[in-house]
C-alpha cells in the first residue's frame, strides 16, 4: 500500500525485469574524472551491492542515481524512468541513506519521520501509517519523543535507516547501512532490508564491510578508479578468483 | 615546542584568514571613505556661505546689515527680486537668499527688532544636509552683533534686552517644489530624525537578522548532514528555496518588530521636546505611500534573502556560515551610514549609483522620498529591487539544481587544490 503511495498512480517499466539500468555512466568534476562510463543493471526486488576502495566512485554514483548529482554522460533508468529528464519523478519512487547522513536536531525521532512522511502522503492517515511504521523500524521505543540532539550515533543511524525505508520505496540506495551500528543493532537493520526487499523494494548498497555485503547482496559489481571491474553473485565472484570470502576477491581485484 | 606556543600558533591559525580580516579591513576603508566624506563637510561649513541679498529698505542699518553679509558671506545677488534670487543662488550652490525689509531700520530705531527675512534652499533632509545653513545662522548672529554694537555705542536705546537683539528672523524653508514657513533647514532634519536615523538601522537589524538567519540555515544543513536527505525528498527546488526564504521573512519581520517597538520608544523620547509637527508642513504620509512602503521593505527583505540564500550555498557549515553574513553587514551599512548623513540627492555621483545599486537602500529612502514626493527614486527603486529579488531567486533555483550544493568550488582553479579543499568539507563523502 505505502508502495502504492510512493509511486503515485504511474505505471512503472521493468524491462526483463531490470529496475535500476546503469549505462556508461560518467561523471567529471572539472579535469577530474570520477567515473568513466559506469555499466551495471539491478533486477526487481534484487539486493545490488556496490563495493570498491576510497575514491573509487561509489559514492558519485550513488548521489548520481540519487538525482542529486547531475550526469556528465550516460544514462540511468529507475523503472522505465530517466532520472536525468524526470528527477522529481525518479524521487518518488527512492529512498537514500548517506554514509554520514544526519536528522534535524531540533526535532524529535517522531517529528522528524512525520516530517519526511509528509513528503510521501497528503492525508493524515497516510502519514500515520508511514511515521508507524518508521517507528516500528528505529525501534527507540520512549526516545522517539527526545530530540535527535540527545542521540548516540547507534540511534541516530536506526532513525535514519526508519526514514529510509519507511516509505517502502520502490528503489532504496543504502551507502554503509550499518555505519556506527554495533554488531547486534546492524544485525536487526540488515533483517529489516531483507524483509524490506523481500516486500518489493529493489536495493543497491554500498559497504566497507565485505561480510556484510556477502550476507545480503544477490549481486556485487566492484568499482575502482572510476570502472566497474568485476560483476556477479558472491559465489561467482568467490568462484572465479578462487577465493574463500568477498574480502579476498577485493584484495585480489585491486591489488 | 613549548604547548602555549603551540596551541596559540595553532590557534591564530584558524582564526587569522582571510574571511575573518578582508571584511574588517573592508569596513576600515568604508569608514575611512565616509570620514573622508565628512570631513569635505565640515570644510564645506567652515567656507563663506554662499547667499543672495536683496536690500528694500536703504537705511543706516540695512547697510550695516548688508556691510556685515558681505564680510563673511558670499554674495551672488544683489538685486531687488526674490525669484531671481533664488535661481542665481541655487545655480551657485548657495544656501539662502536674505531680504531686507523696506522698515527694518526704522523698526529698529523704533525699539522694535528689524526682521530680516530668510528665504533658505535646502538641498536634503540628511544630518549634514543642514551644515551649510548653520553658516549662515552664523553670519545672522554676527549682522545682530554688529547691529547691537552700534546702537549701543550710539546710545540709541535704553531698552538693554532690545539692544542686544536687534534683529528678527522670518523663515521660509523651501526644499524641491515645497515651501515651509516659520522653519529653518535644521528644525526639519531634526523632525525628520526618526526617518534618518530610525528606518536604516530597523531595515539593517532587519536584514541582518534575517539574511543571518537563511545562511544558517544552509550552513546547518551541511553541517548536520541533513541537505543530501532534502535534496532527495520529492519536493521541488523552488519549494525548498520558498519555504527557507518564507520562514526566514517571518523570523526576520518578527525580530524587526520587536525592534522597532524599541526604537520608537528610544526616538519618541527624544524627540518629546519638539513643538512643531511634520504635518503642519505637509510631511506626512498617506495610506497608499504606507502601502509603498511596506511593500518595498517587503520586497527588498524576499531580495535581502535570496542573495542570502545564494551567499548560503558557499556555507560549508554553522561556522563559515557566520562569516558569510559579512558581506551582507557591509552591503547594509554603506546605505545606513550614507543616507543618515546625507539625502541621496546631495550624494556625490558614484555614492549615488552605489546606493541604488545595494538593494537595502531602497525602503530606507522609501519613506523620505514620498514624503516629498520624490515618486521617481521610489517607483525606480522598487522596479529595481523586485527584479534584483526575482534574479536572486531564480540563481537560487538554478543552484540548487546543479551540483554547486554538494560539490562546492569544483572546477574552478588548480585540481589538486580544490580536491583537497573539498576533501576538507567533507562534501564529497568516501567517493
Amino acid at each position: 500500500m505505502l508502495t502504492a503511495m510512493a509511486a503515485g498512480h504511474r505505471r512503472f517499466e521493468t524491462p526483463n525485469g531490470v529496475a535500476l539500468d546503469v549505462r556508461d555512466l560518467v561523471k567529471d568534476y572539472g579535469k577530474y574524472h570520477a567515473l568513466k562510463g559506469v555499466s551495471f543493471d539491478v533486477k526487481e526486488k534484487e539486493v545490488f551491492g556496490l563495493i570498491g576502495p576510497n575514491g573509487a566512485g561509489k559514492t558519485t554514483a550513488l548521489r548520481i542515481i540519487s538525482t542529486i548529482l547531475r550526469i556528465t554522460s550516460g544514462s540511468v533508468s529507475m523503472f522505465g524512468i530517466d532520472i536525468a529528464k524526470e528527477p522529481h519523478e525518479a524521487r518518488r519512487i527512492l529512498s537514500y541513506l548517506p554514509e554520514d547522513a544526519g536528522a534535524y536536531k531540533n526535532l524529535s525521532g517522531n517529528e522528524y519521520l512525520q516530517f519526511i512522511a509528509n513528503f510521501f502522503s497528503d492525508d493524515p492517515k497516510g502519514v500515520r501509517d508511514i511515521t508507524s511504521k518508521g517507528v516500528a523500524i528505529a525501534n527507540l521505543a520512549d526516545r522517539m519523543d527526545d530530540k535527535v540532539d540527545t542521540y548516540s550515533k547507534g540511534m541516530a543511524r536506526r532513525l535514519l535507516v526508519a526514514r529510509a525505508l519507511m516509505i517502502q520505496p520502490r528503489v532504496a540506495i543504502l551507502d554503509e547501512l550499518t555505519s556506527g551500528l554495533d554488531v547486534l543493532n546492524a544485525q536487526e537493520i540488515r533483517r529489516i532490508v531483507k524483509k524490506t526487499s523481500e516486500a518489493g523494494t529493489t536495493v543497491l548498497l554500498s559497504s566497507h564491510n565485505m561480510l556484510e555485503v556477502e550476507l545480503m547482496c544477490d549481486r556485487i559489481a566492484l568499482i575502482n578508479d572510476g570502472l566497474i571491474v568485476e560483476l556477479g553473485t558472491p559465489k561467482e565472484l568467490k568462484d572465479r578468483h578462487d577465493a574463500d570470502n568477498i574480502e579476498e576477491v577485493f584484495t585480489r581485484v585491486i591489488t | 615546542m613549548n604547548s602555549t606556543m603551540n596551541i596559540l600558533r595553532k590557534e591564530l591559525r584558524e582564526m587569522l584568514t582571510k574571511s575573518t580580516i578582508l571584511p574588517v579591513i573592508f569596513l576600515a576603508i568604508l569608514f575611512g571613505a565616509m570620514g573622508g566624506m565628512i570631513g569635505g563637510v565640515e570644510e564645506q561649513a567652515a567656507q563663506p556661505p554662499t547667499v543672495g541679498l536683496i536690500n528694500d529698505d536703504g537705511g543706516d542699518m540695512s547697510l550695516l546689515a548688508v556691510e556685515t553679509v558681505s564680510k563673511y558671506a558670499e554674495v551672488v545677488y544683489n538685486g531687488s527680486d526674490v525669484e531671481d534670487a533664488l535661481a542665481a543662488v541655487d545655480d551657485d550652490g548657495g544656501v539662502a537668499v536674505l531680504q531686507i525689509p523696506a522698515n527694518f531700520t526704522e523698526s529698529i530705531y523704533a525699539d522694535e527688532p528689524g526682521t530680516i527675512r530668510v528665504y533658505w534652499i535646502m538641498k536634503g533632509t540628511g544630518l549634514l544636509d543642514s551644515i551649510s545653513s548653520t553658516a549662515v545662522e552664523n553670519v545672522l548672529w554676527y549682522v545682530n552683533r554688529d547691529i547691537s554694537m552700534t546702537l549701543i555705542e550710539m546710545n540709541s536705546t535704553t531698552n538693554a534686552s532690545f539692544a542686544l537683539t536687534p534683529t528678527a528672523r522670518d523663515e521660509t524653508t523651501i526644499l524641491g517644489d515645497r515651501e515651509m514657513d516659520g522653519v529653518s533647514p535644521g528644525e526639519i532634519g531634526s523632525l525628520l530624525s526618526t526617518q534618518s536615523l530610525m528606518m536604516p538601522i530597523v531595515i539593517m537589524m532587519l536584514i541582518m537578522a534575517a539574511g543571518g538567519t537563511v545562511i544558517s540555515s544552509m550552513g546547518m544543513e551541511k553541517e548536520n548532514k541533513t541537505l543530501e536527505t532534502l535534496l532527495t525528498l520529492p519536493v521541488k527546488r523552488g519549494s525548498i528555496v520558498t519555504g527557507k526564504l518564507a520562514a526566514s521573512a517571518v523570523v526576520g519581520l518578527v525580530m524587526a518588530a520587536i525592534y522597532m517597538v524599541g526604537m520608537s520608544y528610544y526616538m519618541g523620547s527624544l524627540g518629546a521636546s519638539s513643538n512643531l509637527d511634520l504635518a503642519e508642513f505637509g510631511l506626512t504620509l498617506s495610506a497608499l505611500d504606507y502601502a509603498i512602503v511596506g511593500a518595498s521593505l517587503f520586497i527588498t527583505l524576499l531580495a535581502a534573502l535570496a542573495l542570502c540564500m545564494v551567499l548560503g550555498t558557499f556555507a560549508k557549515n554553522y561556522k563559515s556560515a557566520q562569516t558569510l553574513t559579512m558581506p551582507i553587514v557591509i552591503m547594509a551599512m554603506i546605505p545606513m551610514f550614507l543616507l543618515m548623513f546625507k539625502d541621496f540627492h546631495t550624494l556625490p555621483a558614484a555614492a549615488q549609483i552605489l546606493v541604488f545599486a545595494i538593494p537595502f537602500s531602497h525602503p530606507m529612502m522609501a519613506m523620505r522620498g514620498l514624503m516629498f514626493d520624490d515618486y521617481a527614486l521610489v517607483g525606480g527603486g522598487l522596479i529595481y529591487v523586485t527584479t534584483f529579488a526575482v534574479a536572486m531567486m531564480a540563481i537560487t533555483v538554478w543552484i540548487f539544481k546543479t551540483d554547486r550544493l554538494l560539490t562546492g568550488r569544483i572546477g574552478k582553479g588548480p585540481m589538486n587544490g580544490t580536491l583537497a579543499r573539498i576533501g576538507g568539507m567533507g562534501l564529497f563523502g568516501k567517493r
